[in-house]
């Protein structure tokens, strides 16, 4: 570029809110929807018409228009790029939702997972066509067994809560096998345990038991062994805890819990705590979910999809749903019916297999030392950031170690007119994904972090640093910076109540009723 | 280990800032005797490159539905995906973000979602749909579910046409619930009278159309069956495309609609991730299971979109809530929904006429072989044939001749003596020749 004649340093102005004329600041781009620049005779895509042929749709062919519209292939790049850019993401930024795993996504994964023997396999075919995919779960198989101590695995659930059923539909039918499905009835179920828990219980038809938690955020044998009776089915525990807390009692409970002839659940969401360090099977879990996208890294992609395989003890293993993968005569077979099993099938076809390709890139990438020292490095990272915030923020549960999550409560914002709502907006602004709020219940407002084995150390104190420095800001009472935050996002705190009262689910054209 | 960056350094510094001597003091909650001492029995890290060669070494054993004529649908289709969606569905900002719970930094996802349900219900015929479900099957399944809660009625009729494995999950799911299920037999020929089933007891008729057979059905006078007895309409499709060039369930009466939309921008990858979408009319929204999106607006008045209805979830309100749903399928939602933005209403609908004429095409090759029928009436893109010989076998048979035939019945359905079935689907990746091609290897199998 020339430079001649032209200034090359800024110039000195005052720092006043610019209102521009577009709605536009600078990379941030106001877009409207797709319906709004789309149009119903423009395409993307171009497709020769068909030869004339006979018409074999009869009288159902559609007779009116849809109603979509399209983009140029441009124009949808920029759409949807631009829409991209208004989304935090792991790639751009520590993401401490605690319960929620948001670690490094290799791209490794995702060129594996696009070898076209993966993703361009039909579910359907010859099974003599598809051997490296039978292989591919079976290998995968073993090694979710090897590191959970586990005896068998059903493949297919396609996310955590779809596992979590698929697990207590297991033991529902070994339940049902041994003859007592008219007496058991009842699951166990912390107050402090994700809502899947007790809403997959009701699903199939049990009724929940609380079981309190003690002071520290564990569940003591005694207090298991006080709900326990001849009605109950299982248990339903999260270890680690949804307080980030290893449950200290939990082979005393896993043999309360057999004791009196009912299984443990355990919600395996926070595996990634845990790996090589112990074996769920060697604790006396029964069944146990694996989420993939939360320790195997699978990305999140917005809210799924997920991969949810379950782990299942002796005694459930012959509960395992169809299909499933077995070895004949040297060659890999599948087995996707099952006459007479109570289980049945969970979903069309196998499960994740996009999801199955990534979680053993991952899991053979790092190999059983990368593994443990990945939990390992969750574990400290999650400690480290307790340590370096412990004399700012108050801990419910006081100094003792945590798992891989640190978990606050608003106890240190009493008074301070600042709420833990208030106090993670106010993260956004400064170029922080919020922590996971007010979860557990069991925890007044509570802040939950998980920073994960991705971060580095350099990562980690610029977030110490930053949450620092805003609780210092809450305790000296400066509310302005957080009952207004954020002010730097795309949008500003978005009106969740109107969203809910008058529901606007879909766009309408203009002047067509749009409302509930 | 590349993707670790804590140094042996930082570990030191960062144990010593957490008050311990060692790891293993973060673990003593761990019950000593359960600790494991070595490392798990499984092979050391690996670089990318010797991750490449085995993952490469597995997928090179499979016969990639690309490299071969393929025929197979049934539930999964083999479409062209335009290049520009696996593009930008890796955008590390949708790729690797949350699920939207802050909306102020999610409102690409957000909007995205909007956008999707937005799609899914302008092509259902109906009037919301959420932000999409694990797949098909499990969308027809909660489908189900949400009727009897609708209904306060307990039983389930599922036509013969039905995808054996939709019928197999809602049957599942129903044994677990303690509800019932009717089902009907395998209907290949569409002939089924599912109105005589239909009863005071009834909650909902589950109908699949283009079926599994590939027949269409007209879903209307099943409608006013069930609606005149206060049951309600499910219907369900696994063709996405063949909405495009049919009348969208909706305008048939139906109550609730799901769906498998793994055909629009999503690939085969063995079964899954797909995506299921789920659609139902205005006055039902408060009992649909997962997620959805809704506009509103930001504390200075600009258009926005949040997660909403939220009191119907599994997190609010547990053991009640309407479903134990929870993740979703957003990646795959996004994928479809950046594909039938490429495509629009004019790409849709030229895309199932080329499905539509490739299919009739194709039918008509196979009705010329001998002894071979078409069992259809009327179809979109997909029919079955009976053949003369199992069709279990012609399909090894024209496999080792490097033609992937079509899905047996009887893979589906064994033990309901239709093995002489074979199910046959065609879209816009076969070519004359693939077309020719098949029906000349079969031709030698018979």
């Amino acid at each position: 570029m020339n430079n001649q004649g032209r200034p090359t340093r800024p110039v000195e102005t005052a720092a006043a809110e610019v209102k521009t004329f577009t709605g536009n600041r600078g990379l941030d781009i106001e877009e409207p929807l797709l319906f709004e620049i789309g149009r119903a005779e423009t395409t993307g895509v171009d497709i020769d018409e068909p030869p004339a042929h006979p018409d074999r749709l009869g009288d159902h062919a559609r007779r009116g228009a849809i109603g979509l519209v399209g983009l140029s292939e441009p124009e949808t790049l920029r759409h949807y790029v631009r829409l991209s850019r208004k989304n935090y993401a792991i790639d751009s930024g520590l993401y401490p939702l605690g319960s929620c795993t948001m670690k490094h996504n290799p791209r490794l994964n995702e060129k594996m997972a696009r070898l076209p023997g993966f993703s361009d396999a039909h579910p359907l075919q010859p099974v003599s066509t598809v051997q490296g995919a039978l292989a591919l779960i079976k290998q995968l198989s073993q090694a979710l067994m090897t590191m959970t101590g586990m005896k068998a695995v059903a493949m297919s659930p396609k996310a955590g809560a779809h596992g979590e059923l698929c697990g207590m539909m297991a033991i529902k039918a070994a339940i049902s096998a041994s003859g007592e499905a008219a007496t058991r009835k009842v699951v166990l179920v912390p107050d402090s345990a994700h809502g899947t828990n007790p809403a997959t219980a009701a699903l199939i038809g049990m009724s929940v038991r609380a079981v309190p938690a003690r002071a520290d955020g564990t569940v003591s044998a005694q207090a298991v062994r006080a709900v326990l009776g001849p009605d109950v089915a299982a248990i339903m525990l999260t270890n680690p805890n949804t307080c980030g807390l290893f449950e200290p009692e939990i082979v005393e409970i896993a043999e309360a819990v057999h004791a009196a002839g009912a299984y443990f659940y355990c919600d395996g969401a926070n595996f990634n705590a845990i790996m090589g360090k112990t074996r769920p099977g060697d604790l006396g879990v029964d069944a146990m979910h694996i989420n993939l996208h939360k320790t195997f890294s699978t990305p999140h992609g917005g809210g799924g999809p997920g991969a949810g395989p379950v782990v299942l003890s002796e005694r459930l293993a012959a509960f395992a749903p169809v299909p499933y993968v077995v070895e004949r005569e040297g060659r890999l077979d599948l087995v996707e019916h099952a006459e007479g099993q109570e289980l049945g099938r969970m979903t069309a076809f196998h499960g994740q297999m996009g999801m199955f390709v990534r979680a053993l890139a991952f899991i053979l990438s790092h190999g059983s030392d990368g593994l443990r020292q990945a939990s390992e490095d969750a574990v400290l990272a999650a400690n480290y950031v307790r340590a370096a915030l412990r004399d700012l923020m108050s801990a419910p549960f006081g100094d003792r170690p945590c798992m891989h999550e640190a978990l606050f409560d608003d106890t240190w914002l009493k008074d301070t007119g600042v709420t833990t709502l208030d106090f993670a907006k106010a993260m956004i602004d400064e170029g922080y994904h919020p922590m996971t709020m007010y979860f557990p219940l069991v925890v007044h407002g509570a802040m939950l972090i998980e920073p994960t084995e991705s971060e580095s150390k350099a990562s980690l104190d610029l977030f110490i640093m930053t949450l620092r420095d805003l609780a210092m800001s809450a305790k000296r009472g400066e509310v302005e910076r957080f009952a207004g935050a954020p002010r730097l996002a795309p949008r500003r705190r978005l009106d969740e109540t109107r969203a809910a009262r008058t529901p606007v689910l879909r766009w309408v054209k203009a002047g067509a009723a749009s409302r509930e | 280990m590349r993707y670790l960056p804590l140094s042996a350094d930082d570990r030191r510094s960062m144990l010593a800032k957490a008050g311990v001597a060692d790891i293993e003091a973060l673990f003593a909650d761990i019950p000593e005797d359960k600790r494991l001492a070595d490392l798990l029995p499984m092979p050391r890290a690996m670089s990318e490159l010797a991750v490449e060669r085995a993952l490469g070494a597995l997928a090179g054993k499979n016969v990639a539905a690309g490299s071969t004529p393929f025929f197979l649908g049934a539930g999964a289709y083999r479409h062209h995906v335009p290049a520009t969606v696996d593009h930008l569905i890796q955008r590390s900002e949708f790729l690797t973000s949350y699920t939207p719970y802050q909306p102020e930094i999610a409102q690409g996802t957000l909007q995205v979602l909007f956008e999707f349900q937005t799609q899914v219900a302008l092509l259902t015929g109906m009037e919301v749909a959420n932000a999409s479900m694990y797949d098909g099957s499990t969308a027809c399944g909660e489908a189900m579910l949400m009727a009897h809660r609708l209904t306060r009625r307990r039983k389930a009729v599922l036509s013969g046409g039905l995808h054996p494995h939709y019928a197999e999950v809602s049957a599942t799911l129903a044994r677990f619930a303690g509800d019932e299920i009717d089902l009907a037999p395998l209907d290949p020929r569409a002939e089924e009278t599912l109105i005589e089933r239909i009863d005071d007891q009834t909650s909902c008729v589950i109908v699949q159309t283009p079926d599994v057979f590939g027949n269409l059905r007209d879903l209307t006078p099943i409608a006013e069956a069930a609606h005149a007895r206060g049951a309600l309409l499910i219907a369900v499709f696994t063709e996405a495309v063949s909405l495009g060039a049919c009348r969208s369930p909706g305008e048939m009466g139906a109550d609730i609609v799901v769906g498998e939309g793994q055909s629009i921008g999503n690939p085969l990858t063995f079964g899954g991730p797909y995506v299921g979408l789920f659609a139902t009319r205005a006055k039902y929204v408060r009992q649909m299971p997962g997620r959805l999106a809704g506009e509103t607006v930001d504390a200075d008045g600009k258009r926005g979109f949040v997660l909403t209805l939220s009191t119907r979830e599994q997190h609010i309100r547990r053991e009640k809530a309407t479903s134990n749903i929870c993740t979703n399928s957003g990646l795959c939602a996004l994928a479809f929904t950046i594909h039938l933005s490429l495509l629009g209403e004019a790409g849709l609908t030229r895309l199932a006429r080329v499905n539509h004429a490739g299919a009739v095409d194709l039918a008509a090759r196979l009705a010329k072989l001998p002894g071979v029928e078409i069992l259809n009436r009327h179809f979109f893109n997909e029919f079955t044939i009976r053949t003369p010989k199992p069709a279990a076998a012609l399909v090894e048979a024209l496999t080792t001749r490097g033609i992937i035939a079509g899905c047996p019945v009887s893979r589906l359905a064994p033990g309901a003596g239709l093995d002489d079935l074979l199910i046959v689907a065609s879209t816009e990746i076969n070519t004359d020749e693939d077309r020719a091609a098949f029906a000349e290897a079969l031709r030698a199998a018979l």
